[in-house]
């Protein structure tokens, strides 16, 4: 049989299914036999492609053609047009936010052109269900190099040189860790692959997993020829079902071919991996409460030391890396450790994926090169702040993180220059905030995450945590005082040096990073009863101007609470002490008389 | 499926598994590779443009030439169908005009392996959706 000439890759992920992708592929399907085009076409189903907002995507090879928002009765079209005739079906390509016009192929995309697709270089690409596209895009060939070839500390040595740091959130030296973990004498020895991912409206991960569950699996067993462990366990939360089913596809597949299991490529190198469940507790994603959540035991932290590589997993060594960790390491075996050196900057190397969510154009998952400023990040790829508004802070390190502002966005984006603008790398979530958001209320939404999501063991955390969100309430309610914004910073450096895990010292960030930058604020908040940006409605006072109003009475009809009075032809009134502030009398108000201070 | 018992059986694995991936493999970067456009509307596929894609992406994996075939609407010169437009890496795009299978291998033979110009070459006059949209 000939080759395929074109093929239709249609997202398979967990934001495109949600709007009908498969419905899409079966429609696609139908439509190509119907043309009698089936050994001339073929439909496949992808991992996603970072664009999940304007989902379901459908790209056509080679041309590279991206259409976005495709329903199931787009089919038709794209096969009688395009598949058959090779006309692009215009009203279904993605529009560029900054021109507005429409463009042709992915490669001409602001969004794809300043990536490079390392940990997702198959996302989008190769069927995660079929292990034969894994391989024939290099799968495998890194663990059969290392385990036919190599030696554990050869390898090793490998990972130390490439400079990959950890994507979980500590950016801890990955070879370094394995070295620590092989050195330990045992008998058994645990790789653990943490796929928690708790940081609100991240989901790197989850993408990786559904897109190519075969590099994590690789990577994993290349970690336990190199730290001498035969158990592999990937804890991933019970919230992510289909990253869950491909996983066990895949792990399927690979014993079915012998990448997993006894004598691995003809050696005595045996290794296997299971998976455990976890009920989606953010702080399950610390890695000793992940391995006391794996014992069956309840998913508090405990103090480091002993390190999980010298004492972990039922008491034995255990080497815990991120999804994202993993997905590098069998390119930099593929393509040697200068070559991943040299991308990146000089204590942070490779790439990084984020999960670009707020207030930008385009929202979705990117993976860009160490070293990349905010600006290129939010104004090139993530084409610019919404509406036109003006961009006001960006939040890195999910609720660990800080909010970064105007002056930081030409900062090359590292780990270390992260910390130093005092915000932090975390896993990879960025939300972008604009003019409209007010930065109070910013800091009490990670801080109602924190409360909610601190396990209670230690003091600082469970009391302190608590204390915070109450201030800030008080200050978004307009019953601030001088002294809270003093009680923040003091409560809130207590909080981050007395915590036992990094959950509690990291919580406070949010809120001392946005007094740091927006002190004005709180100021706003708390001397002059005013929201800035009009977010916090308890602050919020609607007035009747006497000069518009003409005593039509909609306004008091309009009023759930009577809140209005007021003749026929006279001037209204608001009684701001019955005010619920739910804006009804401005909204039906023509004459403009209703307004808020 | 039986095991994968050496990093040689591997390999042999993914040359056979190849060509699952190889078209997006290629389409990753087309510009270092032979782009070859096959105009696809009505009248041409009437006229044979369908067996001409065929042929020439057939060919082109055969004869070991690194080139992507991408299909496009009707490029306006009807009385010359099947056309396409080659584009070598570095150069500027050239039209052809009746390309049946022979006049394709003449194309892939003397054109895309030497750069010797070969009959039927039509002088370019249309901007194309590509042009227009980006
Ligand atoms: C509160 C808290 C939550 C965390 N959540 C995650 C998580 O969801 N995924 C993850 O990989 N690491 C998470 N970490 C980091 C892990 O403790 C650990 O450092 C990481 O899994 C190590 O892998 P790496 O070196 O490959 O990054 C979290 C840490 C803390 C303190
Ligand atoms: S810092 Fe918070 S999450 Fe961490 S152990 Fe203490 S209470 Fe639990
Ligand atoms: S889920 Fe389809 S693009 Fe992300």
């Amino acid at each position: 049989m000939s080759e395929y000439k074109i093929h239709a890759l249609v997202c398979g992920g967990t934001g495109c299914r949600a709007s009908e992708s498969d419905k899409v592929i079966e429609n696609l399907q139908t439509e190509i036999q119907k043309q009698g085009l089936s050994d001339f076409a073929q439909v496949i189903k992808t991992g996603c492609f970072g664009f999940c907002e304007k989902g379901p995507i459908v790209k056509l090879i080679p041309d590279n053609t991206f259409y976005t928002q495709v329903k199931p009765g787009d089919a038709r079209e794209i096969v009688e047009e395009h598949i058959v005739k090779g006309r692009k079906v215009e009203r279904l390509l993605y529009t560029a936010p900054d021109s507005d016009e429409k463009v042709s192929d992915s490669k001409s995309m602001n969004f794809y052109k300043k990536q490079i697709r390392i940990a997702l270089r198959n996302c989008g690409i190769i069927n995660p269900e079929d292990i034969g596209e894994y391989i024939a895009r290099d799968g495998y060939e890194a663990l059969g190099k290392v385990i036919t070839s190599m030696t554990p500390e050869g390898a090793i040595k490998l990972i130390k040189d490439s400079g990959l740091r950890g994507r979980g959130g500590g950016g801890f030296p990955t070879g370094l860790k394995w070295e620590l973990t092989r050195k330990v004498e045992s008998d058994v020895k645990y790789v653990v692959c943490n796929a928690d991912e708790g940081d609100p409206g991240a989901f790197m991960d989850r993408s990786i997993l559904e897109g190519d569950p075969h590099t994590v699996l690789e990577a994993m067993a290349i970690n336990g020829y190199c730290t001498g462990a035969s158990h592999g366990l990937i804890y991933i939360r019970a919230e992510y079902p289909l990253a869950i089913e491909r996983l066990k596809i895949a792990i399927k597949q690979a014993r079915e071919f012998g990448f997993l299991g006894d004598n691995i490529f003809g050696t005595d190198f045996c290794f296997d991996v299971e998976m455990r469940y976890g009920a989606g507790a953010f702080v399950c994603g610390e890695e000793t409460a992940l391995i006391h959540s794996m014992e069956g035991n309840r998913g508090e932290p405990t103090l480091k030391p002993p390190f999980p590589s010298v004492e972990g997993y039922l008491k034995k060594p255990t080497n815990v890396n991120n999804v994202e960790t993993y997905a590098n390491i069998p390119v930099i075996i593929n393509k040697g450790a200068e070559w991943f050196a040299a991308i990146g900057t000089e204590k942070s190397k490779g790439t990084k994926v984020f999960a670009l969510a707020g207030k930008v154009n385009n929202v979705g998952l990117i993976e860009v090169p160490m070293g990349i400023t905010l600006r290129e990040v939010i104004f090139e790829i993530g084409g610019g702040i919404k509406e036109g508004k003006k961009f006001k802070a960006v939040q890195t390190g999910g609720p660990s993180g800080g909010c970064l502002v105007e002056k930081d966005l030409d900062t090359p984006i590292d780990y270390d220059n992260l910390i130093a603008a005092g915000s932090m790398m975390g896993s990879g979530g960025m939300i972008i905030m604009d003019e409209d958001d007010c930065m109070v209320d910013v800091a009490k939404y990670f801080l109602d995450f924190t409360v909610e999501e601190s396990c209670g063991k230690c003091a600082p955390c469970r009391i302190g945590n608590k204390r915070l969100y109450e201030l800030l309430d008080k200050i978004t309610k307009g019953n601030g005082e001088q002294a809270d914004i003093d009680r923040l910073i003091n409560l809130g450096n207590v909080i981050k040096d007395t915590s036992l895990c990094g959950l509690g010292q990291s919580s406070p960030n949010p809120v001392l990073s946005t007094i740091r930058n927006f002190g004005h604020e709180y100021e706003a908040h708390i001397f002059d009863k005013k929201c800035p940006s009009g977010v916090c409605k308890a602050l919020m006072i609607y007035e009747i101007v006497e000069e518009n109003c003409v005593g039509c009475t909609a306004c008091a009809r309009a009023c759930p609470v009577g809140a209005i009075t007021g003749e026929r032809k006279e001037v209204h009134k608001i009684d701001p002490t019955l005010c619920i502030k739910c804006g009804a009398c401005e909204d039906r108000c023509k004459f403009n008389a209703v307004i808020v201070k | 499926m039986g095991k994968v018992k050496t990093l040689d059986d591997l390999r042999k694995l993914k040359d056979e598994l190849k060509s699952k991936t190889s078209l997006r493999d290629k389409s990753e970067h087309p510009e270092s590779m032979v782009q070859i456009k096959v105009a696809m509307a009505t009248c041409c596929i009437a006229s044979g443009s369908r067996e001409t894609i065929n042929y020439l992406a057939d060919e082109l994996e055969k004869r070991n030439i690194e080139a992507v075939v991408t299909q496009t609407g009707c490029m306006g010169y009807c009385y010359a169908e099947p056309t396409i437009e080659v584009t070598l890496p570095g150069k500027e795009p050239i039209i052809f005009g009746y390309v049946d299978e022979k006049k394709a291998d003449e194309i892939i033979e003397k054109y895309i392996r030497n750069g010797e110009l070969v009959e039927g070459i039509i002088p370019m006059n249309y901007k194309n959706i590509e042009d227009t949209t980006k």
